[in-house]
Order: structure tokens, then C-alpha cells, then sequence
């Protein structure tokens, strides 16, 4: 089986704490080496991701808790963010989500209709799971070249 | 908490410039909506808001300015969005929003 580290948090379901978990993705995104780009397109979409749970929460009117699961592979990030307190199991549910369909249109200038949309562009890979809450679980692939952009990054033989 | 949005606000005439420091998100796109909002609820009023200091928005400060611009065309004002930081500019083309909304780009940058 494929390795990877995984770290789970979990938050209230509150406005409050959606910078706190930006802060936490731009920590273990910077460490596995991402672009600065990157960085910010992964801190967009967690946000968004963690915004729609806590609206989600509120509309449900209970004080909950927000479930976010990071998998930290050699190739990428995994974020898995759910609106239920409980825990879940990665490969569980992987097993359970289907791709996601884009329906929302721009023309209706929704005021909230742009959450999933975005995090559907900024990421490589987004699945949604609803049923017992809403589960999100967006993948971003590292780049794949081990050169880095930097030209004192490239060892020679000289 | 360091995570915060500040707003000024610079009315003369019949324009109202909003100088927003921070980060949008959820937890402070309502404060944004507070103080935009009824600005855009003037007659004739022009509104600019200055985004030079802000590093990061989210689809929270999206859909503040959707309904600023819906309250703008109800009322017969304008919005006018400048200084926009590129990482915040990227999101008004993705959702394809910089095709509504005003966005001033020539003094992107500028001080």
C-alpha cells in the first residue's frame, strides 16, 4: 500500500476558524514543498470547503464540529473536509465518492454560488460525497519534474 | 487573533472610497457588507474600493461584491474595484465575475 502521513484536526463549525485552518494547509503544504501559487490556490479551497460546512452547520442549527483530514503522499495532498464531528477512514471514504458535477452557472449571479466552483478549478481532483453530511475530498498533485525552477537547483557533473 | 479586516472609509462629494487592510473570508466578509453596502444604496454615488492590502479573499468577498453590484444597478451607483493584487484579481477571471464587476487594472500595483 502506498505511504502517506495523515493528520487530522478537528474545529468548530464556526467562521472564526477558517483562517486558523488556512494557516494549518500553508504549513503542511510549504513543507512538502509546494509553489507559492499553489499554496495559495490549496488555502482558497480549504477555505471554501471549511466555509460551506460551517454554513452548512448553521443551517442545520447545530454548534458542531468540522472534520479535516490531510494525506500527505510523496506526489500530492489529500484534504478531505467533513461536516460531521466524526472521524473517518481515508480509504472508506475514497470508496464512496463519485466525481463531481459542475451545475452552478455564473450568469445567475449567486451570491454563494461560487465555493464549490472554485474549489473545483483550483484543485486537481475534487469528489463529494452527501448523505451523513457532506464529506469533500479535493486532491493537489505536486509538481512532477524534481528540477526546481531555480537554476542552482540542477546538480551537474562538472 | 491576527486574522483580521480593517476598513476605512473616505466619503467627499458624491464619492465613497472603502480602504480595506486584511483578509476576506467568512468570518469577515460580513464587516466588508456592512460598510459597503450602504454606500451602494446612494443615488449617483461613486464607489471605490482600494484592495492594495488585501492578500487574500475568498467566494465570501465574491459574493459581497455581487450583491454590491446588484445594489448599485437598483440605485443607480457605480462600483469601481482597484488595486486588486494579482492572487485576488486571478478569482474575479476564473468565475469570469471581471466581465460585471469594474475592476480599474491600470492602477494595479501602483501606490
Amino acid at each position: 500500500m502506498e505511504h502517506f502521513d495523515f493528520i487530522e484536526m478537528k474545529l468548530p463549525a464556526k467562521p472564526e476558524y477558517v483562517g486558523v485552518i488556512r494557516l494549518s494547509v500553508s504549513g503542511i503544504a510549504n513543507r512538502m514543498g509546494f509553489t507559492y501559487e499553489d499554496i495559495e490556490d490549496l488555502k482558497v479551497a480549504i477555505s471554501e470547503a471549511m466555509t460551506n460546512a460551517t454554513t452548512h452547520a448553521y443551517e442545520e442549527n447545530e454548534g458542531g464540529e468540522v472534520t479535516i483530514g490531510f494525506g500527505v503522499y510523496a506526489d500530492r495532498l489529500e484534504v478531505m473536509v467533513a461536516d460531521h464531528g466524526g472521524s473517518f477512514n481515508l480509504s472508506d471514504v475514497k470508496k464512496q465518492t463519485g466525481p463531481y458535477q459542475q451545475s452552478e452557472s455564473i450568469e445567475n449571479l449567486r451570491e454563494g454560488g461560487f465555493g464549490l466552483f472554485l474549489i473545483d478549478a483550483l484543485m486537481d481532483k475534487v469528489e463529494i460525497k452527501s448523505g451523513y453530511g457532506v464529506i469533500v475530498l479535493m486532491t493537489k498533485n505536486l509538481p512532477t519534474n524534481e528540477v526546481g525552477l531555480d537554476d542552482d537547483q540542477i546538480s551537474t557533473t562538472q | 487573533m491576527n486574522i483580521n479586516l480593517s476598513i476605512d472609509v473616505i466619503e467627499k462629494d458624491n464619492q465613497t472610497e472603502l480602504i480595506v487592510t486584511g483578509e476576506i473570508d467568512a468570518f469577515t466578509a460580513p464587516l466588508l457588507k456592512e460598510k459597503l453596502l450602504p454606500a451602494t444604496a446612494k443615488e449617483s454615488e461613486k464607489i471605490i474600493v482600494n484592495l492594495q492590502d488585501v492578500a487574500y479573499m475568498d467566494s465570501t468577498g465574491l459574493g459581497v461584491f455581487i450583491s454590491a453590484l446588484k445594489s448599485t444597478k437598483e440605485h443607480g451607483s457605480t462600483l469601481t474595484l482597484v488595486n486588486l493584487q494579482e492572487r485576488v484579481h486571478r478569482l474575479f477571471k476564473i468565475t469570469s465575475l471581471d466581465s460585471i464587476i469594474a475592476i480599474d487594472t491600470t492602477v494595479r500595483g501602483g501606490e
